[in-house]
């Protein structure tokens, strides 16, 4: 933009004088603006990152806390990450809860939208304000209120169940602990996809819709080929993120083992560092798995940062 | 799509659809008004054989409990030393930035660009053990000045972001032309510029506050001591409680309503401008 008014200003006869400054600004000004952040930014990040790196090659426990330095062993902590049965299971269960989570938040984010858009304006209105009021909650809040409500003695999910249900435990049992855990993060995550992709559906033109059902194509006909392919473009995006979100999910699963759950069969990626760096002083480990959540996380970026880039255009 | 809704008179498969949609939004606000509902409960009511569905005859005790504790205070003035330095930290560097990269041509600008897309992209998770030893090794374990660097590193990058479309936005050839009519650049930037990019400004500025103010993973790493706890940790250790003993659920729930409602609050008033930042080169087609 800058270069076009550069181009056509001269043709007003303005000073000439103050128009060159404008073009010209100090060559080092942009510089200097970003040397804040950026110092910021390898402190607070870089440094960590670099840190991280160099311990994951070392055996680095709880002696060297107490100023023995640390052995350089190489490859050993990552190749004792892929032999180990029990970080195995971190890893798969992390997966697993993650592509669970993702493709349960995208699919009920994605049929929210459409009943949005299906109904009358007052019911859209309380469906999104309700939709708000559930993605604004910080997560220990929210975390807190769902304990309650699955609370073994007073609970309300346990009055609903009915006698069967009195007393009983949901963190207990490591399958029904993922399951309230799942509920959780979906109940989060779904408003940001709902409307998303209910703002993709406000692209979506209604002639060309009532045109399509003029020829006879039904509700799903007109899904699957209409609104689908249009939506398609937000539908990666969010899917990305939420699998990205839930590969990382910390708080939750934290705050519910807190409430008196078995941690060996209930850690996810970002606990068990958690548990194995600050909690058992093993450093050397914890660096090489945060590495790995690391790498994985920026391979999943990849397609999103490109997708922010090409709008950029 | 909007005009063929708005044609059509109440047909019944709409009024059914409608009906479930409200059905449906009541179900997934119930546990925010339960939050709301049960920090005005007395805890003999919360703990009785049938739930209360509505706080008749509740009263402000719980609240009352939970301020005489003493230890909110201490956890709200960490969270707000804490947040208030990281949204100012935040906001000054990257309005730097994004100034920098929206108005001027460098050397380096795609890679910059480019580096803070994918910095955002960084989990806490898999960072968290660094910068613990980091923060060990230069004596800022249990400090709010050390926390409020880590939350502004955290949050800059998006801000950044989120800066940059706002500077853009305004055309620099207000600012020529404020020039051209005798203006310096400098000038012509704090009259003309600066107070056009005041929203812009107020929703970053909002986007950090929410991030600082609701951390846990971090916090939970650097801020061990009782005293320099914020109110997402000071909220947790009503939680570990409850595995042990029987738990005030009032008082509890009185507690997160007091976290809750500021954020939900400035939530509301930015959560436009955050969506369509995250999705807008999807929506645009």
């Amino acid at each position: 933009m800058a270069k076009q008014t550069a181009a056509t200003a001269p043709a007003l006869k303005p000073p000439q004088v103050r128009l060159s400054k404008i073009n010209r600004p100090g060559r080092f000004t942009p510089y200097v603006l970003l040397v804040p952040a950026i110092v910021v930014l390898l402190v607070a990040l870089a440094y960590p990152v670099g840190w991280q790196i160099v311990t994951s090659l070392q055996h680095y426990g709880l002696k060297q806390q107490f100023g023995q330095p640390p052995e350089f062993v190489g490859a050993e902590n990552y190749l004792s990450i892929f032999s180990d049965v029990q970080i195995w299971a971190v890893i798969i269960r992390s997966i697993l809860f993650c592509l669970v989570n993702a493709v349960l938040t995208v699919v009920i984010g994605v049929l929210l939208s459409l009943l949005m858009n299906a109904v009358t304006k007052t019911a859209r209105l309380v469906l999104q304000i309700s939709l708000l009021f559930a993605w604004a909650m910080p997560v220990v809040a929210a975390m807190t209120v769902w304990l309650w409500l699955f609370n073994w003695h007073h609970g309300v999910v346990n009055w609903l169940l009915g006698d069967s249900f009195t007393g009983h435990n949901w963190l207990e049992d490591p399958l029904s602990f993922f399951m309230v855990a799942t509920i959780i993060v979906v109940w989060m995550s779904v408003p940001f996809v709902a409307f998303s992709v209910y703002a993709g559906l406000t692209q979506v033109s209604g002639e060309v819709l009532e045109a399509a059902q003029l020829d006879g194509a039904d509700g799903f006909k007109r899904f699957t080929n209409i609104i689908l392919p249009m939506i398609r473009p937000v539908l990666m995006i969010v899917f990305l993120l939420q699998i990205i979100w839930d590969l990382r999910v910390f708080t939750q699963i934290q705050m519910l083992q807190d409430a008196g759950a078995d941690y060996t069969s209930t850690n996810l990626l970002g606990t068990f560092i958690y548990r194995t760096g600050v909690g058992a002083g093993d450093f050397g480990m914890a660096a090489a798995m945060s590495v790995f959540v690391l790498i994985l996380t920026m391979a999943l970026s990849a397609p999103y940062v490109r997708s922010l880039i090409k709008e950029e255009g | 799509m909007a005009a063929n809704t708005a044609k059509d008179p109440l047909r019944p498969g709409k009024a059914f659809a409608s009906v479930f949609a409200i059905l449906i939004g009541l179900a997934w606000v119930f546990p925010v008004y339960w939050m709301f509902s049960s920090s005005l409960l007395p805890n003999m009511t919360l703990t009785s054989s049938t739930p209360t569905f509505f706080p008749f005859g509740g009263s402000l005790a719980n609240f009352e409990a939970v301020f005489a504790g003493g230890t909110f205070f201490t956890a709200l003035r960490n969270s707000l030393v804490v947040t208030l330095l990281a949204v100012a930290f935040c906001l000054l560097f990257a309005f730097c930035a994004a100034l920098a990269i929206s108005r001027y041509k460098f050397k380096g600008r795609t890679s910059f660009v480019l580096a803070i897309l994918f910095i955002q992209m960084l989990p806490a998770e898999g960072l968290f053990i660094a910068q613990y030893k980091m923060m060990s090794s230069m004596n800022l374990l249990n400090n709010v000045i050390g926390l409020a660097i880590l939350y502004t590193a955290a949050v800059v990058p998006f801000t950044v972001w989120m800066l940059r479309g706002f500077v853009a936005g305004i055309p620099a050839d207000l600012e020529e032309a404020a020039m051209v009519d005798g203006c310096t650049r400098t000038q012509a930037f704090f009259k003309i510029t600066f107070p056009l990019l005041a929203p812009g400004l107020v929703a970053s500025g909002v986007y950090a506050f929410l991030q600082a103010w609701n951390e846990f993973t971090i916090a939970l790493v650097i801020m061990s001591e009782e005293s320099v706890r914020t109110l997402p940790l000071w909220l947790r250790t009503f939680i570990q409680a409850s595995a042990t003993r029987e738990t005030d659920w009032g008082q509890v729930m009185a507690a997160s309503t007091l976290v809750a409602v500021p954020v939900i609050v400035f939530f509301l008033i930015v959560q436009g401008r955050l969506t369509s930042g995250l999705v807008a080169g999807a929506v645009k087609g």
